[in-house]
């Protein structure tokens, strides 16, 4: 990573103008020099997936500016019983826990891809998908806590209507995103268990030999479903 | 971390003892592996749950006010930071890299200033015409 590489600049006689412009973005260069199409897309598609979320936690914002009535108390609302005594967020603290270890073997399998580790790597990753899967599960149960304690998209019985539509939405459409996460963890760790990155076998879908690298472009989904948790952590939960 | 390039030729016969072999990466694959130690990790994990506990924390003694709203936003983007950097390793890529995806969400905080004046107004007007909250 020590040299820049212009492709182009030895060529004094380039266009000029309008026609300067459609030669330079048709060309074979390429902008990021050193990173693969596929960790390129992947980047591309969490910048997108990030003004997504950017948009509901923006539109919550609002809601939550513009209402006359009080916002429900996250502190109380997500306070679990154990014990005998309420303790403020405790659920929602655990489920932080296990989403950023998650990330945590995550990081490791990538690194172990790279050293051709397989049973490694694909313990790790499944180790991470079932991380994934207890978040879902806890998710579910919070759901499930709040549907029965009167929570609707419509209205709750602690305050402002809009805190409904606000949960349902943000924390449905990132239980998603960790759903799907997981669905793709197994299937990657299994084409790592069998080898497939280094026999060079097709994929199923793409009929195109993977590489180990693969792993580290499912880790970048991974991460940034456990960075978007950051946000909603702090703005949501915690505001 | 094995150094390549997309079309360093001329500069790797400089490096006369890694010019064959860098050679060699180049034609068949141009990207730079993301490879650092272990405990590298294992150090960000530990400073994740540290960050994770006091944001926590936060809320278990009801700090309240603008204390509050600065502890969590402190916490909240060094955990953002740590995870971008690090685990995604994008303390590692080009500027180029970097450039093109961060830059694109922190404009986003245009449109949160908006919607912040757009708001103060809704709630105005609520007042306005249906009085001060229940």
């Amino acid at each position: 990573m020590t040299e820049t590489t212009v492709t182009h600049t030895g060529q004094p006689d380039r266009p000029k103008g309008w026609r300067g412009i459609t030669a330079d973005w048709a060309s074979d260069q390429r902008a990021f020099k050193n990173v693969s199409w596929g960790k390129a897309m992947m980047w591309i598609f969490l910048l997108s997936d990030t003004f997504i979320f950017g948009c509901f936690l923006l539109s919550y914002m609002t809601a939550r500016m513009s209402t006359r009535v009080p916002w429900p108390n996250p502190s109380e609302v997500f306070a679990l019983r154990i014990g005998g005594s309420d303790i403020p967020l405790i659920l929602i603290a655990i489920m932080t826990f296990v989403l950023i270890s998650s990330s945590g073997t995550m990081a490791m399998a990538v690194n172990f891809g790279y050293r051709h580790d397989r049973r490694k790597t694909a313990i790790l990753m499944l180790l991470t998908a079932a991380l994934g899967a207890t978040f879902v599960g806890m998710q579910a149960f919070e759901w499930t806590k709040l549907i029965t304690e009167g929570v609707r998209p419509w209205g709750n019985p602690w305050g402002a209507a809009q805190f409904g539509s606000c949960f349902f939405m943000i924390t449905g459409f990132h239980g998603t995103h960790v759903t799907i996460g997981v669905i793709f963890l197994v299937i990657v760790a299994r084409k790592v268990w069998r080898g497939d990155f280094d026999t060079g076998r097709p994929g199923f879908f793409t009929s195109r030999k993977g590489r180990y690298e693969n792993v580290e472009i499912m880790g970048l989904y991974w991460h940034f479903v456990d960075l978007v948790w950051v946000f909603i952590f702090a703005f949501f939960y915690l505001w | 971390m094995a150094e390549a390039t997309a079309n360093g030729l001329g500069q790797h016969a400089l490096h006369a003892t890694h010019a064959e072999q860098a050679a060699a990466t180049a034609v068949a694959r141009p990207e730079v592996h993301q490879e650092h130690p272990i405990k590298l990790y294992l150090v960000v994990w530990a400073w994740l749950f540290i960050l994770s506990t006091c944001s926590y924390l936060v809320d278990y003694f009801g700090i309240h006010g603008y204390l509050r709203w600065s502890l969590i936003l402190i916490f909240m983007m060094l955990k953002a930071g740590l995870i971008v950097a690090v685990f995604m390793h994008m303390a590692w890529e080009r500027l180029a890299m970097m450039y093109a995806i961060i830059l694109p969400p922190i404009l986003v905080l245009v449109f949160v200033t908006m919607m912040v004046f757009e708001a103060d107004y809704t709630l105005l007007t609520r007042i306005a015409h249906f009085g001060p909250g229940p």
